[in-house]
């Protein structure tokens, strides 16, 4: 792996970067946003759509080790020849990290010394470092992270200490069971709401012979005022040089605060999320262009997306998107998702999977181009006063 | 006036390969038409519909006048455009699936007396009303309403539902507004009843209509009342009219039918069996969710070029259809390149002069030990077939029971 990166003068700690994965001479820009899986593939995306997505750049999936508890073995996944061979996703990029917010759950009040706890469709689990690193070994992804003992903002002070030993007691183990030498580890970093054991969980961790940093343990119930500073807190304490990945900020502003803060990949489980609500993200990309938030959504709740299940687009042969170029909005209206939707045919979310990441993307590459242009902080500010000033007219109207 | 033509390219005595054209796509028969209830097949994209090469979706007219409504469908331009589907489509009656689905259809020489699903008011589908509804929808076939009745019915409801199928088609035929732009297939009822059966073939035939189906099959009659009501409606309906048997879809039965001259065919069961996590292969099916597929490197066929049996394995597609959506999606997606292979090697053996090879081949792969089933030989007789080497024991190592 090879990342290189480079901060702009008045972008303050965002930064845009290139990480280059094995041979391919093709980086992935950063940052960037990885889309979540379940068991390694996209929940609705067949693999001739998630090609169609990232185009020309390699796609780049999360997955979770804990969905492979159940199966398939170790065993099997290491003679089928990990993820990439597994799932026919040879040219995709794979990270990993035990966290999502549905299927994988930290279950801090059960986790102990012996390893950490995870609600999951099939029962909550305890995974030990050698059983997360048996899973880790298996699959062969590009990057992993080390298991964390993630908690809740809300957890004693106590607790929060215990999740932060443990946490850097448990990535030395996972640097002393990796057969690869730890060429690909995120060290996994935590410490809740307080400061202090967030710097203290960075300094540790960067200590450690590690390829990159997953941080960990936000999304958990902090607020977004109190968010900033302890990003900072952690970030101050990382060598510049090498990737940050964080998981749990999922919605538009929560992934400016992180790009703000210097995060480079983000994984998320708010496409999944939105797609199941049946919503499609409507919200402006060009910016800085001067695209502005629609005032015509009817039901924008929140003016960056619309329900399809709501009536008002029974007979709208519009596409969720104008100008859109996803294979969704260039083949199918609102009107057809919405009788999909109340029918409860699976195509409909798969038609909005489609339109969400290909709208997430788009929303990546447009942070990406306002930081390179040196005009992120202006494209965070439009960006929010757009959407306020669409609620305030929203409202008033 | 109709508006399809039918050209037959080959034949093998009945056996026929034709190419079929509608307002919306030339298709190729035999062919397996793939049903798409409600405007959409399960968890597959237009694309990759036409990738695996489907060439006439079926539309459920009673799902589709519910939910979004007929008059909606018309309003954005049909179904067509509606869906965005640029091949053919084809939609029922609706007659057939108010009488399975609802306990409280009740049939007079009106219509199909059924309470509405949506407010519990008694409503009434006439056949004027479903051409009508039809005709919105605006699919390249659609059919007549026919007085429905369980297979396994017996006495003088038979006969009556015959006759009634044969007034019912004029007033169809009387309501029809659209024939320059969509075909009205008469259905052929009569039970098992080779008497009933050549009555209303010979009524609907006088009517000259574009297409014919045979309909009130596969509903748990026997194996030998099924073949020989399809080799006597095939026997004496036109041969340059397509002949569609309806609610077909187990691959034997479609090589056996279309051995006695029938052309097309659609089922649920391609897309029902693989929510259930069950593949068909040349050999039978293969159950996913066998816990020996657990550790299974193979690909689902290995004969099978598709998407799926290109990229994964038994294995990792074990673990998916347990749970996750996109198993039953990729097993939706095999089965119904499977059928549409099918219906391609159908087409192109009796192109080729090769179609009893295929047959034999066929049965030799399903039934290895030679156990062919003795209403299938029968019917191969029929069809002028010779499968007596298929009716022995394999000599190949092949073992059905080592792929479950
Ligand atoms: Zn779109
Ligand atoms: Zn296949």
């Amino acid at each position: 792996m090879r990342f290189t990166v480079s901060p702009r003068g008045s972008s303050g700690r965002a930064r845009v970067g290139a990480l280059f994965v094995g041979d391919s001479p093709i980086p992935i820009e950063t940052p960037a946003l990885l889309l979540s899986t379940k068991k390694g593939l996209p929940v609705f995306l067949s693999r001739d759509l998630l090609s169609s997505l990232s185009s020309p750049n390699p796609s780049l999936l999360h997955v979770s080790p804990v969905h492979f508890l159940e199966g398939p073995t170790p065993s099997v996944i290491s003679s089928i020849g990990g993820l990439h061979n597994m799932l026919a996703l040879q040219n995709c990029i794979f990270v990993a990290s035990s966290r999502d917010a549905i299927e994988s759950l930290p279950e801090s009040i059960c986790a102990n010394k012996l390893g950490a706890s995870f609600e999951t469709p099939g029962g909550r689990r305890l995974i030990k470092p050698s059983d997360y690193m048996e899973v880790i070994s298996s699959l062969k992804a590009n990057f992993w992270a080390s298991l964390a003992d993630e908690v809740p903002s809300w957890v004693s002070e106590k607790r929060n200490k215990l999740s932060v030993d443990r946490t850097v007691q448990w990535l030395d183990n996972c640097i002393a069971l990796d057969k690869a030498g730890g060429t690909n580890i995120f060290g996994s970093i935590v410490g809740g709401s307080n400061v202090e054991e967030r710097r203290r969980c960075a300094a540790e961790v960067a200590k450690r012979n590690v390829s990159g940093f997953f941080i960990g343990g936000f999304g958990l119930g902090e607020s977004m005022e109190e968010r900033p500073r302890l990003l900072s807190a952690v970030l101050d304490k990382l060598p510049k040089e090498k990737p940050r990945q964080i998981s749990g900020l999922d919605l538009p502003e929560e992934v400016l605060q992180g790009v703000a803060a210097g995060i480079d990949l983000f994984d998320s489980m708010y496409i999944y999320q939105l797609t199941i609500g049946g919503f499609a993200l409507v919200f402006p990309l060009d910016i800085l262009k001067g695209q502005k938030f629609s005032i015509q959504l009817v039901d924008g709740v929140d003016a960056t997306k619309i329900n399809l299940r709501a009536t008002v687009y029974r007979r709208d042969t519009s596409p969720l998107v104008d100008n859109c170029s996803c294979y969704t909005c260039q083949n199918h209206s609102r009107a057809y998702l919405n009788h999909l939707l109340n029918v409860h045919e699976m195509l409909a979310q798969i038609l909005l999977e489609i339109h969400n990441t290909h709208h997430c993307l788009g929303f990546f590459n447009s942070i990406r181009e306002a930081i390179k242009c040196d005009k992120f902080d202006l494209f965070c500010k439009m960006f929010i006063e757009g959407r306020r000033a669409h609620l305030t007219t929203s409202l008033s109207s | 006036e109709m508006a399809l033509s039918f050209e037959i390219i080959a034949r093998f005595n009945r056996a026929r390969a034709a190419r079929l054209t509608l307002p919306h796509f030339t298709c190729q028969t035999p062919l397996f038409m793939p049903v798409g209830t409600q405007g959409t097949i399960k968890g597959l994209t237009n694309s990759q519909l036409e990738e695996i090469d489907c060439q006439i979706i079926l539309g459920n007219t009673y799902h589709l006048a519910l939910r979004p409504g007929a008059e909606l469908i018309d309003e954005l331009g049909g179904l067509h455009k509606f869906m965005n589907w640029k091949r053919a489509l084809l939609t029922d009656s609706g007659g057939f699936q108010m009488v399975s689905l609802l306990h409280l259809a009740d049939i007079t020489e009106d219509g199909v007396t059924f309470q509405s699903p949506v407010d519990g008011k008694p409503m009434l589908l006439t056949p004027e009303e479903s051409i009508r509804i039809q005709n919105k929808i605006g699919a390249d076939i659609i059919m007549a309403l026919d007085d429905v009745v369980k297979t396994t019915t017996v006495g003088p409801r038979i006969e009556e539902a015959m006759y009634r199928t044969l007034r019912w088609i004029d007033r169809c035929i009387a309501a029809h507004k659209r024939p320059n732009e969509q075909n009205l297939f008469g259905i052929v009822q009569g039970g098992i009843d080779p008497i009933l059966r050549d009555i209303c073939v010979k009524g609907l035939v006088d009517r000259n209509l574009p297409g014919y189906a045979i309909g009130g099959l596969a509903g748990g009659e026997d194996k030998d009342s099924f073949w020989r009501v399809v080799a006597q409606c095939t026997a004496i309906l036109p041969e340059d009219k397509p002949r569609y048997v309806m609610g077909v879809g187990y691959p034997l039965d479609i090589v056996v039918c279309s051995a006695l001259g029938a052309d097309l065919y659609d089922c649920v069961y391609p897309t029902r069996t693989a929510r259930f996590g069950t593949a068909l292969i040349p050999e039978g099916v293969l159950k996913l969710k066998h816990k020996a597929m657990a550790n299974d490197e193979r690909p689902i066929d290995t004969t099978c070029a598709c998407m799926v049996c290109k990229n994964y394995t038994r294995a990792y597609i074990h673990y998916l259809v347990m749970k996750n959506a996109m198993g039953s999606q990729l097993l939706s997606y095999h089965n119904l390149s499977y059928m549409m292979r099918l219906s391609r090697d159908l087409h192109a053996s009796i192109v080729q002069g090769r179609f009893p090879e295929f047959v034999q081949g066929f049965l030799r792969t399903q039934f290895p030990n030679g156990d062919v089933p003795l209403w299938v030989c029968n019917a191969m007789e029929v069809a002028g077939i010779d499968i007596s080497a298929c009716c022995e024991p394999c000599k190949t190592d092949q073992h059905v029971d080592e792929l479950l």
